[in-house]
């Protein structure tokens, strides 16, 4: 995967979404999610900030962020708009797209409800088309219980490819094991191997071609097949943020030489 | 690096160009959707035992086609009968403390020879405004918003927001509109900044100007006190809350309706386009915290607000002191600004000191009120508000009736949105054109809807 450029993910944390790490050693934690599945909840108990948490939909519209130490290392957690989609239909999308993407988090959460999987699982299943480094959170489990919902938790993350934590967000249960998944992230000891979405052979004969053209100009900075994926659907204006991203570093390699 | 005007990433779009087919996108976007639902069936089992699914049956009442409003305008009916009939005790505890507080504040300047002139100011001017402000704003703000906060926390409104929706789409606007406006109810300056989770600019923009048709907690002290003197004062005494409460909840549904014509005529004329469509999910019930309630509704937004009222409340209160005791000729400043109002004032049904006082309450709507009363007293500072029946006296005493009392309100409810909010609408349309837009548009609008019921009024010949 091509997610690994600092300084353009850095750069672009700072201008657009007004992001800034203390210091290197912090590691920043993306935290997606539909919309009233207690991602704000999930971000109160982690950082510890009493934000307003409002029970209806589109209420972090801007990124909230904020800071939690764990075993000594040092967290940056960015609550991201609540999105039922990244393929940026709406402003809130985008955004959350745009972060997970370029913003270049070390890692990303996606909290799903667990009372309605499947529809929670799209965008999870989206964020793990852009990165690797993907958590699973599966939160309002004593509501599934008690709609007689049962998951097997075994066979998703098998399925998955990743960690997926049982969570009751607002009691704070699994918070603790969600850090504990977390610190053997930081530790290199999680084996992320994410279920990726197969598309149609000719789709995917098309985005390999475009990955080809694409990888000689951006493969140090992007994923090639999820921006080839975006171009495909239709979405244009992704180019231009990659624009803007590649012309400031075209102009760091300058001073380089 | 070259400055080639075709960039690489054009050769790539190019190539895209030429093979694309509409196709593609919807057969991407449906194979994300098949593979969530094959996993999501293959490790789901459902066994729900439960015999009454209660949650599904109370969202058929609340958001049927028939009970749906009732029960909305029920509780909304309710929260203002609790606010009114709660707030009458500690408002009249507040203010006979913060008078009594005041003869030793006097005596304390007459103690110390201070000028009077500083006395004026100081205390006829700051702390008798602040006085009423607290005494008025604190009680009902109190009451009104941890029961507001707790229907948010039930979530209800998203069933509010759900039951309005439609109307909103018949407007030519954005379903979400509804919630933006929902929002304005506490601050419209809150509610302009909500307007954010809507997408297309042009509904954005409508969400936004109109946003100041519901009245925000600054105007809902004017409501309530209003409605319970003039309003409330019509029946006997045991109905009074009740027909007051019925009044704000009419004044109420006053503002969303002209909030819909409003938001019509401006999607069919300078903002024409088509609604775009959105899902509004219904969020499961949820148990209300009760102690974060409480700290959210009394520390962020009760304190928060009254702070706001107390800090533009003060200096406004010095300004309206000054210009109700410097004369010019033998006549106050105020008296001559009011004069000059005063035949366009009497043809909205008001009066010269009204149009007045919500021009110097620009700063916030919380002090029009009294900011009024202190101008209609004679020495030019507001009286001791011993009761509502005082203020009641003071408003026959000058001139007012039923129809003043009405127009007073609607004027109140449609008018101009306050300076933050106005800073705010500026901000976030990043132009001045829409501030100043909504200003006009806004007042227009009051100044229509009350000029109309004054020559009703006169016409049927009730005053």
């Amino acid at each position: 995967m091509g997610l690994t450029s600092q300084s353009s993910g850095l750069s672009l944390l700072k201008a657009k979404f007004n992001i800034q790490r203390k210091s290197e050693s912090q590691i920043v934690i993306a935290l997606a999610g539909n919309p009233n599945t207690g991602k704000s909840t999930l971000f109160n108990h982690l950082t510890g900030l009493n934000q307003h948490t409002g029970n209806w939909p589109g209420k972090t519209v801007a990124n909230a962020q904020g800071t939690f130490t764990y075993k000594d290392k040092e967290f940056l957690l960015v609550d991201l708009p609540g999105t039922y989609s990244i393929l940026a239909s709406s402003v809130e999308e985008e955004v959350a797209r745009d972060f997970i993407c370029f913003g270049n988090p070390n890692l990303t959460i996606v909290i799903t409800d667990a009372t309605c999987l499947e529809r929670n699982l799209n965008l999870a299943l989206q964020v793990m088309e852009i990165t690797d480094n993907v958590i699973v959170c599966l939160n309002l489990m004593d509501e599934a219980e008690r709609k007689g919902i049962y998951i097997d938790l075994k066979k998703l993350q098998e399925f998955l490819g990743v960690p997926v934590i049982p969570t009751v967000a607002k009691d704070g249960k699994g918070v603790d094991e969600l850090l504990e998944v977390i610190h053997q992230f930081t530790e290199n000891k999680l084996e992320l191997k994410p279920y990726k979405v197969k598309y149609e052979e000719s789709i995917e004969t098309l985005v390999t071609q475009i990955e080809e053209k694409l990888t000689p100009i951006i493969s140090d900075i992007f994923n090639t097949r999820w921006i080839g994926l975006r171009l495909l659907d239709g979405d244009e204006k992704i180019l231009s943020t990659i624009n803007s991203i590649i012309n400031d570093s075209y102009e760091g390699g300058i001073d380089d030489e | 690096m070259s400055n080639n005007s075709k960039t690489p990433l054009d050769d790539v779009l190019e190539f895209i160009h030429s093979k694309k087919d509409k196709s593609i996108g919807d057969s991407i976007v449906s194979t994300i959707y098949q593979n969530a639902e094959t996993i999501s069936k293959s490790v789901t089992t459902v066994d729900d035992k439960r015999k009454v699914k209660w949650d599904e049956k109370i969202d058929n009442i609340l958001t049927s086609k028939i009970t749906g409003y009732p029960i909305m305008l029920l509780l909304l009916g309710i929260i203002f009968w609790i606010t009114i009939e709660g707030a009458n005790y500690p408002s009249q505890l507040l203010s006979d403390f913060f008078f009594s507080l005041e003869d030793k504040i006097t005596g304390i300047f007459n103690y110390m020879n201070a000028p009077d002139w500083l006395h004026g100011i100081l205390v006829l001017g700051i702390y008798r405004t602040l006085g009423w402000v607290v005494s008025v704003m604190l009680p009902p703000m109190a009451i009104f918003f941890p029961m507001f906060t707790l229907l948010e926390d039930l979530g209800y409104l998203p069933r509010v927001a759900f039951n309005l929706d439609n109307m909103f789409r018949k407007s030519g606007t954005h379903g979400k509109q509804a919630l933006t406006m929902s929002m304005g109810f506490g601050c419209n300056a809150a509610g302009v900044i909500a307007c954010r989770i809507i997408d297309s600019p042009r509904e954005r923009l409508i969400a936004i100007i109109t946003n100041n048709f519901v009245p925000c907690n600054g105007r809902f002290p004017i409501l309530i006190s209003l409605s319970m003197i003039f309003i409330g004062g019509i029946v006997a005494s045991q109905y009074s809350s009740l027909l007051a409460s019925l009044s704000i909840v009419f004044m109420v549904l006053i503002g969303i309706y002209v909030t819909l014509i409003v938001s019509k005529i401006l999607s069919k004329t300078i903002l024409k386009g088509v609604p775009s469509s959105f899902t509004l999910e219904l969020p499961p019930y949820r148990k209300p915290q009760i102690g974060s309630i409480l700290v959210r509704s009394l520390l962020d937004r009760t304190i928060f607000v009254l702070g706001r009222a107390v800090i533009v409340a003060a200096p406004a209160g010095a300004v309206t002191w000054l210009v109700a005791n410097i004369t010019i000729g033998d006549v106050s400043i105020l008296n001559h600004v009011a004069g000059f109002l005063n035949p366009f004032g009497e043809l909205l049904g008001l009066d010269g000191f009204i149009l007045m006082a919500f021009i110097l309450g620009l700063p916030a709507n919380e002090i029009v009120l009294p900011i009024l009363i202190m101008s209609y007293m004679s020495k030019g500072a507001m009286l001791e508000l011993e009761s509502l029946d005082s203020l009641k006296n003071l408003l026959l005493n000058n001139g007012w009736n039923i129809i003043t009392a009405i127009n007073f309100m609607l004027f109140s409810l449609l008018h101009f949105p306050c300076a933050t909010t106005l800073l705010t609408i500026r901000k976030e349309t990043n132009s001045t054109k829409w501030a100043l837009f909504t200003f006009l548009l806004t007042t227009s609008v009051a100044i229509i809807v009350t000029f109309i019921i004054n020559s009703l009024a006169n016409l049927i010949g009730i005053f």
